[in-house]
């Protein structure tokens, strides 16, 4: 068998398991690559059923345009339930990232937003599709990660997860977090949308699209709401990008990868980590890890 | 291929590149060693030289260096760059199993890197669960030292077939074919005596010694010129080709994890083949009903969007759902297993070594047992012995901590199908879990039938006497004979 089938099964084997020992599971779906390949596995794994569980999309409200049109494409045609959560109060106090910086947006519209949405869901599990090959601190996350009432996580106190039995127990009001792509790298990923021909979000291939240079990285001009002034410097250059989140804060890089196997090449041969491009992990050394103990994903 | 051939040919043809990778292999491994063996330097170079670590990464590592390196001058502290989390890196010990990934053209490989010290017997238990392979490294100074035999011993009762003795930092005697020769006389030694002490009879184990120094580079990648009289190959090329002992237990068994029903045409059982193969139309026999009936057939998940596929055989691991000729009453937690096949062992009790993992000692009361996809209830009753991690004595024992290893007598609250650990890691593998705290308390491998403590009475000649009295003298009591 070969890696890819392999890790297919593993992740097959998670998500069944999830379906089988929760009451109430439910999805991450960010519109990235991940997430689609989280999501074609889960049609796998229960077919010919739908995925017993719904998908949730934490909508910041300042995601690409292109990001929520495929959204809502692919729910429509795989016939799958959607919720979707934006934070009231971030919208009534008018959270802007390019006036309140990356932190206060991350805090307010992601990470209160998540919290917010699990809250009104009741979940028991929290399926998200994050690898252990990202970043340090994910590397020593287990696959069945436990939360506290607050879904607080404590990296000193982790379940000992051995062969894959996993130990689903909780009580009442606590929850998992479940990442079935935990043993999945950057180029699992992608070689395996190249084999099994999986959609993707367009943003990922090289076009020509209008970008301003804002802290350090090629923000793409996505709406009015960036400031006049930046939008005034706006230049049209061949970009593309390697991760997905709000606009403001996903760096593009210059590319004239525009097709699938382009893509996997320059990825290849770049000498740049894929969260170079995101502007929430340069915050502070360790900031993912301060970031998942107060519950970010 | 050297890294130059590599990008061209990633350049010029990824089509092809991406065709020769989709035919990788995985091989999962485990390092063991202490903190000072160089462990972490040698993960980072593997990472490194297979271009893991990108320069992002590396010109954070280079201001980490500065402010927690332990490395002296050196620009690069490699333990930094895998040593994840804040507060280990200010304490400077590895506390968890972290995973690490890397890829060459021939496998993708996972590492479980786990701490070697004596109190962490947890953390390796958990990383060698997982693993094909076990690197243990030796420091070439220092030789066969107490906690290579703890670690030796640990990956064979974790049942890992491959071991890869890497004798490190032979920069610093050196590079004496001597001095490693005289390590690996010593290591053979304490295996013979090792292998008496694991509770395991038809289980080999391919053992090879590879002199090495992870912060020179010297037979990591490539083999080192400084040590031209060792002949094998240097430790990459050698995990690329090493053919991967496995169990040559055959048998059929699939655990079902979720029974998919989506409406009331289609009753599927889904989960993963622990081991050997299955073809439509073959007969199986399901546990613990007995009951049995045919393979109707075998989905495959291909193509979820466009079309179902059906396959005419299957085999470990795939996940796969199996429908079947008659309806009969089948669960998550069943086994089913091939007619004709080597049966399960079917039973209320067995012994397994157990190893503890949590602050709370064992306790006499029920536990639960999960084993496959299995949930039952269980005691603890009896503990034959404790087996020392370090010298492998045989130990009495009345309870268990965190990190004893003992041979216990578990008893459950029904007959559960199983197979011995040493023949079928996942069909003779559990966890405890507490039923309070829900805590993963214990791991276990199933290491030999049982039969359950029966609480049955015996009685004296008076009593045999005064039963035998009333059943002649007072029929209308119907007392039954003892």
């Amino acid at each position: 068998m070969t890696h890819l089938k392999q890790l297919e099964a593993e992740s097959i084997y998670i998500l069944r398991e999830v379906a089988a020992t929760f009451s109430n599971p439910v999805m991450m779906y960010s519109i990235g690559k991940d997430s689609s390949v989280m999501l074609h596995l889960a049609m796998k794994a229960f077919y010919p059923a739908k995925p017993p569980f719904p998908l949730l999309h934490v909508d910041t409200l300042w995601k690409f345009k292109e990001m929520i049109e495929f959204r809502d494409r692919r729910v429509k045609e795989l016939g799958v339930d959607l919720v979707v959560h934006s934070n009231p109060e971030g919208i009534e106090m008018g959270i802007n990232p390019f006036v309140h910086g990356s932190k206060v947006h991350t805090d307010i519209m992601k990470t209160q937003a998540l919290k917010q949405a699990l809250n009104a869901g009741g979940y028991d599990a929290v399926i998200g599709g994050a690898r252990r090959d990202e970043e340090k601190s994910r590397a020593k996350e287990r696959i069945f990660s436990f939360r506290d009432k607050n879904h607080r996580w404590d990296p000193k106190n982790q379940r000992p997860e051995l062969w894959s039995l996993f130990n689903t127990k909780i009580h009442k009001g606590e929850s998992v977090r479940v990442f079935p792509l935990s043993n999945w790298t950057e180029l699992d990923i992608w070689q395996y949308i190249y084999l099994e021909d999986i959609p993707i979000v367009p943003l990922y291939f090289a076009k020509e699209r209008p970008v301003v240079e804002y802290e350090g990285a090629k923000i793409m001009v996505d709406d009015e709401r960036m400031p006049e002034e930046l939008r005034k410097k706006a230049k049209m250059e061949k970009v593309r990008f390697r991760t997905l989140g709000c606009y403001p804060l996903s760096g593009a890089i210059e590319s004239n990868a525009s097709t699938l196997p382009e893509v996997i090449s320059e990825m290849l041969l770049s000498r740049n980590s894929e969260r170079e491009g995101r502007l929430i992990d340069k915050d502070q050394e360790g900031s993912m890890e301060k970031k998942k103990i107060e519950g970010y994903f | 291929m050297t890294n130059n051939e590599q990008r061209t040919t990633i350049a010029d043809d990824i089509i092809g590149y991406l065709k020769q990778h989709e035919n990788k292999q995985m091989l999962r491994f485990i390092t063991c060693g202490s903190v000072d063996d160089g462990k972490s330097t040698l993960i980072g170079r593997l990472l490194y030289d297979s271009k893991m670590i990108f320069e992002d990464q590396l010109a954070a590592v280079k201001s980490e260096t500065k402010k927690y390196g332990t490395v002296g001058d050196a620009e690069i502290d490699f333990a930094l760059l895998i040593d994840g989390l804040q507060s280990e890196r200010e304490q400077g010990i590895t506390i968890d199993v972290a995973y690490r990934f890397f890829a060459t053209d021939r496998r993708k490989y996972i590492i479980a890197d786990t701490p070697g010290h004596e109190q962490y017997t947890r953390n390796m238990v958990t990383g060698a669960s997982t693993a094909d392979l076990a690197v243990i490294l030796i420091d070439a100074r220092k030789g066969v030292l107490t906690q290579t035999r703890r670690h030796s011993f640990l990956v064979s009762l974790l049942g890992i077939r491959n071991i890869v003795v890497a004798v490190n930092k032979m920069d610093l005697v050196d590079y004496s074919e001597e001095r490693f020769n005289e390590i690996i006389v010593d290591y053979e030694r304490m295996y013979e005596q090792l292998r008496f002490s694991l509770p395991y009879k038809s289980f080999r184990q391919k053992i090879d010694f590879i002199p090495m120094s992870a912060l020179k580079g010297d037979n990591v990648v490539e083999n080192s010129a400084k040590m031209s009289w060792y002949e094998g190959a240097a430790l990459l090329p050698y995990l690329d080709t090493v053919t991967i002992e496995r169990s040559d237990f055959k048998a059929f068994r699939f655990p079902v994890q979720y029974v998919n029903r989506p409406n009331l045409d289609f009753r599927g059982f889904a989960g993963t083949i622990a081991s050997g193969t299955i073809e439509r139309g073959e007969r199986i026999v399901v546990y613990p009903s007995q009951k049995s009936s045919g393979i109707k057939s075998i989905v495959l998940p291909l193509s979820p969007e466009k079309e179902c596929s059906m396959a005419e055989e299957a085999g470990f691991p795939m996940a796969v759902t199996l429908t079947l000729d008659d309806e009969i009453d089948i669960s998550r937690g069943d086994l089913i297993v091939k007619e004709g096949d080597k049966p399960p062992h079917f039973s209320d009790s067995f012994e397994a070594m157990l190893v503890w993992m949590d602050e709370e000692p064992l306790k006499s009361r029920e536990y639960i047992v999960k084993l496959y996809s299995k949930e039952v209830n269980a005691v603890v009753s009896s503990i034959m012995f404790k087996r020392d991690v370090n010298d492998w004595e045989k130990i009495e024992a009345k309870s268990l901590e965190l990190n004893d290893i003992a041979r216990v007598k578990i008893d459950l609250t029904q007959k559960v199908a199983f197979d011995l650990y040493e023949e079928n890691k996942r069909t003779g593998a559990f966890i405890m879990i507490d039923k309070i705290t829900n805590n993963t308390v214990a791991a276990g491998m199933i290491a030999g039938i049982s039969t359950r403590h029966k609480t049955e009475r015996v009685y004296t000649e008076a009593e045999k006497a005064l039963n035998a009295f009333v059943r002649e003298h007072f029929p209308e009591w119907e007392c039954k004979e003892i």
